[in-house]
C-alpha cells in the first residue's frame, strides 16, 4: 500500500514539480550568462524537452519508415520504388484514396461548420453547459465502443422482421422500407463519415468555444451599440477573430481524416468499397506483414499533408506581421 | 434556416408592456432553442440506446430494439455491470488508468507550453522550419512508431514501466499540444508582454503570470482532450506495458474481459459506461474555465 502512496505522490506532485523545476533551473542558468548570449541560448532550452521527445517518438520512427519503404516485405532487399508503385496504382489503393478524399471534404467541412454553429449558439443560452456536455459525450467514448453503438444504429433486418437498428426503426415509422445502410454504395461512406462527425464535433466545439470566450465583451458590445445585429456580429467580428482557431481545428480534422482508421475498421473493415488508406496500412503491417508496403503507404500520408502545412506557414507569417 | 434563426433570435423585443414583451422575446428565441435541442437529441440518441441496452438481458438485446425496453413486461438487469465489476482487478486497473493518465496529460501540456511560448515569443534561427516539422509530425501514423520505439525501450529495460507509457503519450501528444498552444500564445497582444518587460518581468515570470493565465480556456480544452485520448487508449498501453494485470489500465482489462468471454459485446455496453464516467467528470470540472473575458481582465489590470 505504501508503494502506491509513494507512486501517487510522484504522479500528483513530483511530475509537475520536476517540470516547473526544469524551467526555473533553465532561467537560473540563463541569467548567469552574459547579456548578449541570453536570447541565443534561452529558446533552445525552452523547446529542448519537446524536441527530445519528438525526436525519439516521432522523427526517428518516421526516418526509419521512409527507409523501410524502399525495402521488400521482410526488409532484407532493396526494391526501389516498387512499394510506391503498389501503393499508388492498384485499384484497391485508388479506391481507398477516393474514400479518403470524401472523408477529407465532408468530415472536415461538416465537423468544423457544426462545431462552430454549436459553439456560437450555445454561447447564448442559459443551459450552455448541459448542451455542450451532450455534444461532448461521444468524445468520452472509446472508438471501439462507438463502433458498437453505431452498428446498432445502422443495424438492418429484411423488411417484415422487427428492426433492431434505430435508424431503420425511424424510417420504418414513416413507412420507408428498411435499408442496409452500410452496404449501399456510395452512401455507406456518408454513414461512416457521420459517425466520425458525431465523435469529433465535440472536439471542434470545445476548441472553438475556448476561442470564442477569448473575444472580449467590450468588442461585441461596442459593435452592438453601433447597430450591428447578431448576423453581422457573427460574420464580421466572431469569424475573423476566430479565423486562426478555425484554421487550427480544420487542420487537425483534416489530419484526422487522412488517418481515419478506427471507425472503418470496426464497422465495415473496409468492405463494400469503404476502405481507407490507414486501414490498408494496418492490414499490410499486422496481417500480411509487408513492412515495405505499409511504410510506403505511411509515407504517402506524410506527403499528402504538405499542402496543408504550406497554408499554415503562410497563416503564421501573417499572424506575426500584424501583431 | 439557421441563418434566419440567428438573426431573429436576438433582435431586441419591442416594448409593448412587460408581460407580452417577454412572450415576444421568448418566441423570437424559440428557433435558436429548437436548433440546439434538435442537435442535442441527435447526438444523445446513440448513447442513450447504449445506456438502455446495458441494463437489458443479452437475449433481448439481440432480438428487439432498445426503445422496446419500456414495453411490458419490463425486464431490466444489472448482470452486465455485475459481470464487468466482478473482474478481480477492475479497481486496480481504475487506479492504474489514473496513474497513467494524469502524468501523461501533465507532461506533454507543460513541455508543449514551454516550447509553444518559445515558438511564439522568442527569436531564434530555424524557428519556422522547426515549428512546421513539429506540426507535420501530427500525421505520422502511430502504428508505424511502435516497433522502432519498442526496440529501444527493450534495450533500456523500460518496457512495462509507467515511465515508458508517460513518455510515449507525451511524445505522441506533443505535436497537437504545441500547435494549439503556439496558436493561442501567438494571438496574445504584444503590448501585454512589452509593458510587462518594462516593469522588469523575466521570460519566466511573463510565461507563468501572463501567458499561462490568459490561455486558461485553451489549456483546459487541451487537458480535456489529452486526458481523454490517454484514458481511452488501448494500443500504446498494450504495446509498451505488456499484459501484466498489475499495471494494466481499464481499457486493457475490459478488452481482455470481452475477449475471454467470447460473446462479450453486451458487457462492452456496461464497460463503456463505467469507463466513460471519469472523462465526463473531468469535462464538467473543466467547464468552469471556459469563461469569457479572461484575456480582457489581464490587459486592463
Amino acid at each position: 500500500m505504501s508503494d502506491r502512496l509513494i507512486q501517487a505522490a510522484i504522479v500528483l506532485l513530483g511530475v509537475p514539480a520536476a517540470l516547473v523545476g526544469y524551467i526555473a533551473l533553465v532561467e537560473w542558468f540563463v541569467q548567469r550568462l552574459p547579456d548578449k548570449q541570453q536570447p541565443r541560448v534561452r529558446p533552445w532550452l525552452w523547446i529542448g524537452p519537446a524536441l527530445a521527445l519528438l525526436a525519439f517518438f516521432l522523427v526517428y520512427p518516421t526516418l526509419n519508415t521512409i527507409y523501410l519503404s524502399f525495402l521488400n516485405a521482410k526488409s532484407t532487399n532493396f526494391v526501389g520504388l516498387d512499394n510506391y508503385a503498389y501503393a499508388l496504382t492498384t485499384s484497391d489503393s485508388l479506391n481507398a484514396m477516393r474514400n479518403n478524399l470524401l472523408w477529407l471534404v465532408f468530415f472536415t467541412g461538416v465537423t468544423v461548420a457544426l462545431g462552430l454553429l454549436i459553439a456560437v449558439l450555445t454561447d447564448r443560452v442559459p443551459y450552455e453547459s448541459v448542451a455542450k456536455a451532450l455534444i461532448f459525450l461521444p468524445m468520452a467514448i472509446s472508438s471501439v465502443a462507438a463502433g458498437v453503438i453505431w452498428k446498432f444504429m445502422y443495424d438492418y433486418r429484411p423488411a417484415g422482421q422487427p428492426q433492431t437498428g434505430t435508424l431503420n426503426a425511424i424510417v420504418g415509422s414513416v413507412g420507408v422500407t428498411p435499408q442496409p445502410w452500410l452496404i449501399q454504395q456510395p452512401w455507406n461512406n456518408g454513414w461512416l463519415i457521420f459517425v466520425g462527425v458525431w465523435m469529433m464535433a465535440g472536439f471542434a466545439m470545445v476548441i472553438l468555444s475556448a476561442g470564442l470566450k477569448g473575444i472580449s465583451d467590450e468588442v461585441l458590445e461596442a459593435a452592438r451599440v453601433d447597430g450591428a445585429n447578431e448576423w453581422n456580429l457573427f460574420w464580421s467580428i466572431k469569424v475573423p477573430m476566430l479565423s486562426s482557431t478555425i484554421a487550427v481545428v480544420a487542420t487537425t480534422i483534416v489530419i484526422a481524416a487522412l488517418k481515419t482508421f478506427d471507425i472503418v475498421y470496426v464497422m465495415t473493415n473496409g468492405n463494400y468499397n469503404t476502405d481507407v488508406v490507414a486501414r490498408r496500412m494496418y492490414t499490410e503491417l499486422f496481417n500480411t506483414r509487408n513492412y515495405g508496403r505499409a511504410s510506403a503507404i505511411a509515407v504517402v500520408l506524410l506527403v499528402a499533408i504538405i499542402p496543408i502545412m504550406i497554408i499554415n506557414i503562410r497563416r503564421f507569417q501573417e499572424q506575426e506581421a500584424i501583431r | 434556416m439557421t441563418t434566419t434563426t440567428v438573426k431573429t433570435a436576438v433582435q431586441p423585443a419591442p416594448t409593448t408592456g412587460a408581460g407580452s414583451a417577454r412572450w415576444v422575446r421568448l418566441l423570437r428565441g424559440a428557433p435558436l432553442h429548437v436548433i440546439i435541442i434538435l442537435i442535442c437529441l441527435v447526438w444523445i440518441t446513440p448513447t442513450l440506446g447504449l445506456l438502455i441496452s446495458s441494463f437489458r438481458p443479452a437475449n433481448l438485446v439481440a432480438t428487439t430494439g432498445w426503445w422496446e425496453a419500456f414495453k411490458t413486461p419490463i425486464q431490466f438487469t444489472l448482470d452486465n455491470y455485475r459481470q464487468v465489476l466482478d473482474q478481480s482487478n477492475m479497481g486496480q486497473s481504475f487506479i492504474n488508468s489514473l496513474f497513467i493518465s494524469i502524468p501523461s496529460t501533465v507532461i506533454p501540456i507543460m513541455i508543449a507550453a514551454f516550447a509553444a511560448y518559445a515558438f511564439a515569443w522568442m527569436e531564434f534561427p530555424g524557428r519556422q522550419v522547426l515549428f512546421v516539422i513539429v506540426v507535420g509530425l501530427l500525421v505520422v501514423p502511430l502504428q508505424m512508431t511502435l516497433i522502432p520505439v519498442l526496440q529501444i525501450y527493450t534495450g533500456l529495460h523500460l518496457t512495462g514501466t509507467l515511465l515508458a507509457v508517460w513518455l510515449a503519450h507525451a511524445g505522441y501528444g506533443l505535436p497537437f499540444s504545441v500547435y494549439l498552444l503556439r496558436n493561442f500564445f501567438g494571438g496574445l497582444p504584444r503590448d501585454m508582454f512589452e509593458s510587462a518587460y518594462l516593469d522588469g518581468a523575466t521570460p519566466f515570470t511573463a510565461f507563468f503570470q501572463l501567458a499561462l493565465p490568459t490561455s486558461v480556456p485553451a489549456l483546459a480544452s487541451l487537458a480535456i482532450f489529452q486526458f481523454m485520448w490517454v484514458w481511452n487508449d488501448l494500443l500504446v498501453a498494450l504495446i509498451y506495458l505488456g499484459g501484466a494485470p498489475s499495471v494494466a489500465p481499464m481499457t486493457l482489462t475490459i478488452a481482455n474481459l470481452t475477449n475471454s468471454l467470447g460473446q462479450g459485446w453486451q458487457l462492452l455496453t456496461a464497460a463503456a459506461f463505467i469507463s466513460m464516467m471519469l472523462p465526463l467528470v473531468v469535462f464538467f470540472s473543466m467547464q468552469r474555465y471556459f469563461v469569457r473575458g479572461i484575456l480582457a481582465g489581464s490587459v486592463k489590470g
